[in-house]
């Protein structure tokens, strides 16, 4: 039996397969993460090259002529003249980035923490675990914007528009390493009990070869399941720094940055600079979300 | 007891009045109290009246002090503190000022002479924002209890004029709390002035939440007829969308930046009328043109050539902005003076159409042909639609090779680092309260001595213009003195110190009820206001 089959086979597929929820989910996510990943060769226009933009363009509906240029976008433009769809593409491009490296380093940062507290015990798993009591006592949201409040005051002016996006990412993961940490420990101080671990430790093995090559594979389940939910609250937390204006630069914008500009107007008829990015980051979250959720459930042992 | 309704009893007094109004055909005294919630982009930046010389925060100073002459809204100048003026009749350098009988201070101290004295040092010291207003004066003396004399360093008839920003404080209250000197603003300093006041205005201080609220009652000693508004609640609300909303639900009376793009929603909407007209402002860029280096661009200062200016002249699309950015609420303009002050000229005030082929010409002759990457900086809670104006020029600039990274900040971070010369390319407004140019030039143009030149950006710095400059000061013949003025006008055109994009136009939207007049210097006056 060749391993696409045997992947086929699997609990995890066959339970995909018959979930609808997480067959269109998936299907939808796919299809962001696809578009946004291709956007330089789908999006009609480079909108983060405001070279390459006509203000005289702005404002235009969606799918009727400007009325001085008689350029025609499929989903309308901003108020500087980007095509919205072409934003949205580039947008969610950001998002995603931001999203997939802010969990990524919350995961290394809490599988490690974890790992750590769980193989070490004592006073060293005390320390750690208290740290992250303190830390979850505080709306995540709150601690990025401490984070990158203290970014801004120490990176030089010149510098702030680069690293923007690399601040964001750190602000993020460094609010999200509590879940990891948490579940990390738990799930690894329950095989550090078991009795291969216990032979490993008899026969002499190095502490940090057990703890990288037995404990670590067998915790990663429930690690996977957080990082997908993680990723969809990243993707949402990025939107919510950026739609507070101190996420990255207005010139390149992500989606929670172009909803910002969007919400200026929303009284005086220019719909759809708001509705479009808007949709895009509900369908991207939501998506992601659920097949977090379908994870979930098909890994717990107890609802099978 | 002295605020008797809630927010929601005062609104229903002020539905109750329309209604009574509607019904009986005849509107009601304000005799009773009346709370107006005024609402606008940014906050006051301090309550030290000598520390920041900044639109909003000399708008909700004069609520609390007073000056000796207020600038009316025809242009005109009328008597405040002051109820006469004049050049002493046997000396050309001294003005007299008589002063008005039985003003206290809100603690209860009575107001004379020698508070004008004392607040004239404080606003001359090093630390005041207002001291380039003040430079021709050697030194303030009280004759007697309601008169005072203001000794120049030689004649200034124009003097006057600069006093419209000028508030008096209590020189007993100033001793008691160690305040002779203005808060450091843009050093960043912490002083009792900033959170606590005491002025002879119509209102007094009740609560101060910085960014958030700041409630002022009316002044029940105040020698002026007592004004219709009882109570104000000034909210500072950064976001159009959440503005303009908070007007639409009723939970603010009158907003003072309406967002350009709603003033036609507003004016459609029953129970809200908008009122519009041209503010005394112009919105421009300027860049550091004389350093050898500059903090984005090491080594080298693209703006320093003058070929590099005129390419982003010609790369400025002001029609553009004044379409789309603005929706048709601006005056496009090429001379950084408002239409109505002294020393206007229609003639310089003409602006090119953008030719970016000839910009690109220029940019290669003055060998930049592949362009040059710099810092814009810009504020996003000053100007109307400050941030877009500067999102707009940086795709301007890229067409003509020039990378502009796009900085913008909060106002209170961003007049700091103007006036500490941290920035190299920026955008700014400047309001001409005296509406004569000299003010233009004290504190733009002229290099940073002798307390002018505080907001020269520009670091423009030519001793014949300089020299030009002070002599306005003190020129009596006013023919002669216009004649400098386009003196000056001229160089600056041809140096292409500022790069000028329009001037504002003004929205105010508030309650049907509540009648509110614009003010060309967008400082309105709660005390004018009336009820329906």
């Amino acid at each position: 039996m060749n391993r696409i089959a045997r992947a086929w086979d699997s609990d995890l597929a066959y339970s995909f397969r018959h979930s609808p929820v997480a067959v269109v989910a998936a299907f939808v996510a796919l299809l962001i993460i696809l578009a946004a990943a291709l956007a330089p060769l789908i999006a009609p226009h480079d909108p983060f090259n405001p070279a390459s933009l006509n203000l005289m363009d702005g404002f235009t509906p969606p799918m009727e002529p400007n009325a001085f240029t008689g350029n025609t976008y499929w989903l309308g433009t901003d108020n500087q003249g980007r095509d919205i769809f072409s934003a949205i593409l580039y947008g969610a491009r950001i998002s995603l980035f931001v999203g997939f490296s802010a969990v990524l380093f919350a995961m290394v940062l809490g599988i490690a923490v974890g790992l750590l507290a769980a193989w070490r015990g004592g006073w060293v798993d005390s320390l750690l675990m208290r740290i992250a009591d303190v830390q979850l006592s505080f709306p995540s949201i709150l601690i990025a914007l401490l984070i990158f409040g203290v970014a801004r005051g120490v990176i030089p002016p010149a510098y702030r528009e680069e690293m923007a996006i690399w601040v964001l990412i750190v602000a993020i993961g460094l609010s999200d390493w509590v879940q990891f940490a948490r579940v990390v420990r738990g799930a690894a101080m329950v095989e550090k009990a078991r009795e291969y671990v216990q032979a490993a430790r008899v026969i002499g093995v190095h502490p940090v070869r057990i703890v990288l090559t037995h404990i670590l594979p067998n915790v990663m389940g429930p690690v996977l399941v957080i990082a997908t939910i993680g990723l969809a609250l990243a993707i949402i937390a990025e939107a919510t720094l950026s739609f507070l204006g101190v996420g990255v630069p207005p010139t390149q914008p992500s989606l929670g940055t172009l909803i910002r500009i969007g919400q200026g107007f929303l009284f005086s008829g220019e719909w759809w600079i708001i509705l479009f990015p808007s949709i895009a980051l509900l369908a991207l979250a939501l998506s992601v979300n659920l097949l977090g959720d379908w994870l979930r459930d098909a890994l717990n042992p107890r609802l099978k | 007891m002295t605020h008797p309704f809630s927010r929601t009893a005062a609104r229903r007094v002020a539905t109750s009045l329309m209604l009574s109004a509607a019904m009986l055909g005849a509107g009601l005294t304000a005799a009773q109290a009346e709370t107006l919630r005024w609402a606008r982009v940014g906050d006051a930046l301090t309550l030290d009246p000598h520390s920041a010389n900044e639109g909003p925060t000399s708008t909700l100073l004069h609520h609390i002090y007073e000056t000796l002459v207020r600038r009316d809204t025809d242009g005109s100048l009328k008597p405040r503190l002051a109820t006469e003026w004049f050049i002493h009749p046997d000396d050309p350098t001294v003005w007299v000022f008589r002063l008005r009988e039985g003003v206290t201070f809100h603690d209860g101290a009575a107001f004379t002479a020698e508070d004008v004295v004392a607040s004239i040092t404080r606003v001359t010291s090093e630390t005041s924002d207002f001291k380039g207003l003040h430079t021709a004066v050697a030194g303030a003396e009280a004759i007697d209890d309601y008169t005072v004399h203001i000794k120049m360093s030689g004649p200034s008839p124009l003097y006057v004029q600069n006093l419209t920003n000028f508030f008096v404080m209590d020189k007993g209250w100033i001793e008691a709390n160690g305040v002779e000197t203005p808060q450091d603003f843009k050093a960043g300093e912490e002083k009792f002035t900033v959170r606590n006041t005491n002025g002879t205005g119509p209102y007094t201080l009740v609560s101060r939440d910085p960014e958030v609220r700041t409630v002022l009652a009316a002044n029940p000693g105040h020698w002026d007829a007592a004004p219709a508004v009882t109570e104000i609640v000034y909210t500072p609300i950064k976001e159009a969308a959440t503005r303009v909303a908070a007007l639409l639900s009723g939970e603010v009376d009158f907003v003072q930046d309406v967002p350009v793009q709603d003033i036609e929603r507003l004016s459609n909407t029953a129970g809200i009328s908008v009122t519009t007209g041209a503010e005394n402002r112009t919105i421009f860029f300027a860049y550091d043109m004389t350093s050898d280096s500059l903090k984005s661009v090491p080594g080298d200062n693209p703006f320093k050539n003058p070929q590099v200016r005129e390419a982003m002249a010609l790369a400025l699309d002001r029609d553009a902005i004044r379409q789309v950015v603005m929706r048709g609420q601006s005056v496009p303009g090429g001379q950084n003076v408002p239409p109505f002050v002294n020393g206007h000229d229609p003639a310089l005030d003409a602006y090119s159409a953008p030719d970016y082929d000839a910009a690109k010409a220029l940019m290669t002759e003055a060998g930049y042909a592949d362009g040059f990457s710099v810092d814009l900086h810009c504020p996003n809670d000053r100007y109307i639609n400050d941030e877009a104006i500067c999102q707009a020029y940086v795709g301007m600039l890229g067409r003509i090779g020039i990378k502009a990274n796009l900085v913008s900040q909060s106002r209170t971070i961003h007049f700091p680092a103007i006036q500490n010369g941290e920035v190299d390319f920026y955008l700014l407004g400047w309001g001409v309260p005296t509406f004569d140019s000299q003010y233009v030039f004290d504190f733009l143009v002229h290099s940073p001595a002798d307390g002018r030149g505080g907001w020269n950006g520009s670091r423009y710095n030519n001793p014949e213009i300089d020299a030009k400059i002070e002599s306005l000061a003190t020129e009596t013949d006013l023919a002669k003195r216009d004649a400098t003025i386009a003196e000056i006008w001229q160089t600056l055109q041809q140096d292409r110190v500022f790069l000028m994009v329009h001037n504002q136009l003004l929205a105010y939207a508030a309650k049907d009820n509540v009648e509110i007049a614009v003010h060309p210097e967008n400082q309105p006056s709660m005390t004018t206001v009336t009820f329906k």
